[in-house]
C-alpha cells in the first residue's frame, strides 16, 4: 500500500502541465443564480457568455435583462446591464445601441416578455434591422409568475391559467416568432435552436457566436430563439423535461435557420 | 442673438438641440408633432440620434435605454401620449436616470380633442407613473420660456440625476411669437461613472430599480426621496405681477397664467387691488412664496384650463389661511381675460373691498 505524504504536494503544481479544458467563462460573475434545478437558463446563460468571451465582447457589451425568469440576468453576466420593463427590452436596446453604435447589444428574453407583452417591440427592431442580438428562451410557459398560458404554450398543454390544457377555439394558437420575424427585411438573421441534449447546445451556441457576428459586422437585427425547459412548472423532472422539448415542442416549433442573409454567410 | 419668429414646438425642438441633446425618440401626435418634425432634420443634420419610434411606450423605453449612458436624451408627446410613456417614466425615475420629456397638454380624457388644455396637471406632478416619486416639472407660459425651460431642464436632469418635465398646453406649443433661441452648446462630454459603457477595467455597472428585499428597497427609495426633498428646497419657481399691495391673488400657470396677467392689468386699471402669481415650477410647487403672499391677501383666486387641479396645491400651501377660489374652462375652452376680470370683481366685492 502506497502512502502519500500531503505535505510534500505543491498546492495546484499538477495542474501546471495540463490543459484547461472547462472554466467558468469570464462574461458570468461568480453569483448562484436562483434558477430552479434542471432549468435550462443556466446552459443559455453560459453560452452566451462563452460566445462574449471568445468574440472578446466581454468589456464593450452591455445585455438588457427582461421581466420574466431571467429578471436578475445582470447579476450573473460580468457584463453591464440593465433592467428592462415588461417585453421592453427591444426599445431598450435600441436606444442604447443607437448613442453607442460601437458597444455590443443583446437583449435576454422569455417567450411571455418577446411574444406576448413585448410583440411590438421585437417585431420593430426586427423591421429597423437594429443592430442587435436577442436570445429568445421559449419555454411554452410563463415561469416567473407561476406557470400561466404563454403566448407559446402547445395546444393541449395545462398550465395554471389553461387547466385543462390548452384550447386553441378560445385562446388562439402559439406564435413562431422565428418564422414571423424572420420576415422582416430588417432580420439578418433568425434561428431556432434547442437545449435538451449536448449536441442541440453545441449548436445554440454555434449560433450565438454567429448572431454576435452579425451585430459586429452591422448586417441588421439577429435572434436565436432557444427551445428551453421548465421542469418546476411542466410538473416534471429535469430529465422528463428534456425529453418533452424533444417529443412535444421540436416538432411544433421546428429547429432550423429562418433567415440567414447572404452576408451572413461570409462571415 | 436675435430675436425671430417661432412655434413654440419648434423653438423648444431648437432649444434643445442647442442645449446638446444627443438622442431624440419620438412618435407623431397633434399638437405636438412639429417638434418631431423639426428634430427628424436638425438631428440628422448634426449627425445625431433621431429615431420615430413605433409607439410611445416604445419611444420612452429607448430614452431609458440611452439615458443609461448617461448622455443628454429627450422625448416629446402629448396627454394620450404621455399616459402611455407612464410605465417608462415610473422605471426612468426607479433607476435614477436623466432626462427631458415635453408635454404639450390636449384635451381630455380619452382621445378629447387636440385643443389646448392643462388638465395634466395630476397625471405629471401626481402620477408620472406607479411608484412614489416625483418629476420635476417646469411651466412656461410664453415661447421664450419654453426655450428657456427647456435649456434649463437638461442642466437640472444632469444635476440632480432626475427626470424632468416641461409642461405647456397646445396653446404654447401652436402658436408663434418673436423668442430669442440660445447659442449653441457644446455636447456634454464628461459620462457619468454609474452610465452603461461596457466593464472596461472596472466592474460591472447595473441599471435597475428592482429590490425584492424590503431593507433594501425602502432604504433606495429614502435616496430617491432625499433628492426629491432637495428638488422641493432648491428649485421653486414663480413670477408674479402687483403683488406688492395686492388684497387679492390670482394663481394661474401656462397659458391659463398669461390670460390671467391681462386680467389683473385690467383690474389694476380700474383700481382693484389685485396681483398675480404664476408658479414656473409645478413640481415643486412654490410653496414658500405662496404661503407669504397669502398671509398679506384676503382671498385668493385660482385659473385653470381644468376642472380644477392645481387649485389643490395652492389650498396646501396656504393652508386654510385664506379662501381659495377656482375659475376653470376645460377641454379646449379658453378663459377670456374679461371672464377671469368678472370674476375677480364678484371675488372682490363678496370680501367687502370696495374700488
Amino acid at each position: 500500500m502506497t502512502t502519500i505524504d500531503i505535505s510534500q504536494i505543491e498546492t495546484n503544481d499538477h495542474t501546471k502541465h495540463m490543459n484547461v479544458v472547462y472554466e467558468r467563462p469570464q462574461s458570468l460573475t461568480q453569483t448562484h443564480t436562483h434558477y430552479c434545478p434542471g432549468c435550462t437558463h443556466g446552459i443559455a446563460h453560459r453560452i452566451l457568455a462563452e460566445a462574449l468571451d471568445e468574440l472578446g465582447l466581454r468589456e464593450d457589451s452591455i445585455v438588457v435583462s427582461p421581466v420574466g425568469c431571467a429578471v436578475f440576468a445582470y447579476n450573473y453576466f460580468n457584463v453591464d446591464g440593465c433592467e428592462a420593463a415588461h417585453g421592453r427590452a427591444p426599445a431598450m436596446a435600441t436606444g442604447i445601441k443607437r448613442v453607442m453604435p460601437e458597444k455590443t447589444v443583446v437583449t435576454y428574453q422569455g417567450d411571455g416578455d418577446l411574444a406576448s407583452i413585448g410583440a411590438a417591440e421585437i417585431l420593430h427592431v426586427a423591421a429597423r434591422g437594429e443592430k442587435i442580438t436577442t436570445v429568445f428562451i421559449n419555454n411554452a410557459i410563463y415561469g416567473m409568475t407561476g406557470g400561466q398560458m404563454a403566448p407559446t404554450t402547445l395546444p393541449g398543454q395545462k398550465t395554471t391559467s389553461s387547466q385543462a390544457g390548452r384550447d386553441t377555439d378560445t385562446t388562439g394558437f402559439p406564435m413562431k416568432m422565428s418564422e414571423i420575424l424572420s420576415q422582416t427585411e430588417g432580420a439578418a438573421y433568425i434561428v431556432r435552436r434547442s437545449l435538451h441534449d449536448v449536441n442541440n447546445i453545441r449548436k445554440a451556441k454555434k449560433a450565438i457566436v454567429t448572431a454576435l457576428k452579425v451585430q459586429q459586422a452591422g448586417l441588421g437585427f439577429s435572434m436565436v430563439e432557444l427551445l428551453s425547459t421548465c421542469p418546476t412548472n411542466w410538473g416534471m423532472t429535469p430529465e422528463e423535461s428534456l425529453n418533452w422539448v424533444n417529443d412535444n415542442m421540436v416538432p411544433y416549433f421546428p429547429l432550423g435557420d429562418y433567415k440567414v442573409i447572404d452576408a451572413v454567410k461570409e462571415l | 442673438m436675435t430675436r425671430q419668429m417661432m412655434k413654440g414646438n419648434v423653438a423648444i425642438a431648437e432649444a434643445a438641440v442647442r442645449a446638446g441633446v444627443e438622442a431624440y425618440f419620438g412618435y407623431p401626435i397633434t399638437p405636438q408633432t412639429e417638434l418631431l418634425e423639426h428634430m427628424s432634420t436638425r438631428m440628422i443634420e448634426l449627425e445625431r440620434v433621431f429615431l420615430q419610434a413605433e409607439s410611445e411606450v416604445a419611444a420612452i423605453n429607448m430614452v431609458y435605454g440611452a439615458a443609461c449612458t448617461g448622455k443628454r436624451v429627450m422625448t416629446s408627446s402629448s396627454s394620450p401620449g404621455i399616459s402611455l410613456m407612464q410605465e417608462g417614466m415610473s422605471y426612468i425615475a426607479g433607476s435614477e436616470l436623466p432626462c427631458v420629456i415635453i408635454d404639450i397638454m390636449r384635451g381630455g380624457p380619452g382621445l378629447g380633442n387636440i385643443l389646448p388644455s392643462q388638465g395634466d396637471y395630476f397625471q405629471i406632478t401626481r402620477s408620472a407613473g406607479h411608484g412614489d416619486f416625483r418629476p420635476i416639472v417646469l411651466a412656461p407660459a410664453s415661447v421664450q420660456e419654453a426655450i428657456d425651460f427647456t435649456v434649463e431642464a437638461f442642466d437640472l436632469a444632469d444635476q440632480y440625476r432626475h427626470m424632468v418635465i416641461v409642461v405647456a398646453d397646445g396653446q404654447i406649443g401652436q402658436m408663434m411669437e418673436p423668442a430669442t433661441l440660445p447659442p449653441m452648446q457644446p455636447l456634454k462630454t464628461e459620462i457619468p461613472d454609474w452610465a452603461l459603457t461596457g466593464a472596461k477595467d472596472r466592474p460591472p455597472n447595473i441599471v435597475t430599480s428592482l429590490f425584492l428585499q424590503a431593507p433594501e428597497a425602502e432604504a433606495y427609495n429614502l435616496k430617491l426621496q432625499d433628492r426629491i426633498k432637495l428638488i422641493y428646497e432648491n428649485e421653486q419657481r414663480s413670477t408674479e405681477f402687483a403683488t406688492n399691495d395686492a388684497e387679492l391673488l390670482v394663481v394661474g400657470y401656462g397659458t391659463a397664467g398669461r390670460i390671467a396677467y391681462s386680467a389683473v392689468e385690467e383690474a389694476r386699471q380700474k383700481g382693484l387691488k389685485v396681483g398675480l402669481f404664476r408658479p414656473q415650477s409645478l413640481y415643486p410647487f412654490p410653496d414658500y412664496r405662496l404661503s407669504e403672499l397669502a398671509s398679506q391677501v384676503q382671498s385668493i383666486l385660482v385659473v385653470e384650463m381644468n376642472a380644477g387641479q392645481m387649485v389643490d396645491d395652492v389650498r396646501l400651501a396656504v393652508s386654510g389661511t385664506v379662501p381659495v377660489h377656482f375659475y376653470g374652462r376645460m377641454a379646449g375652452a379658453i378663459p377670456m381675460p374679461d371672464e377671469i376680470l368678472m370674476t375677480l370683481e364678484e371675488q372682490y366685492n363678496q370680501i367687502g373691498l370696495k374700488v
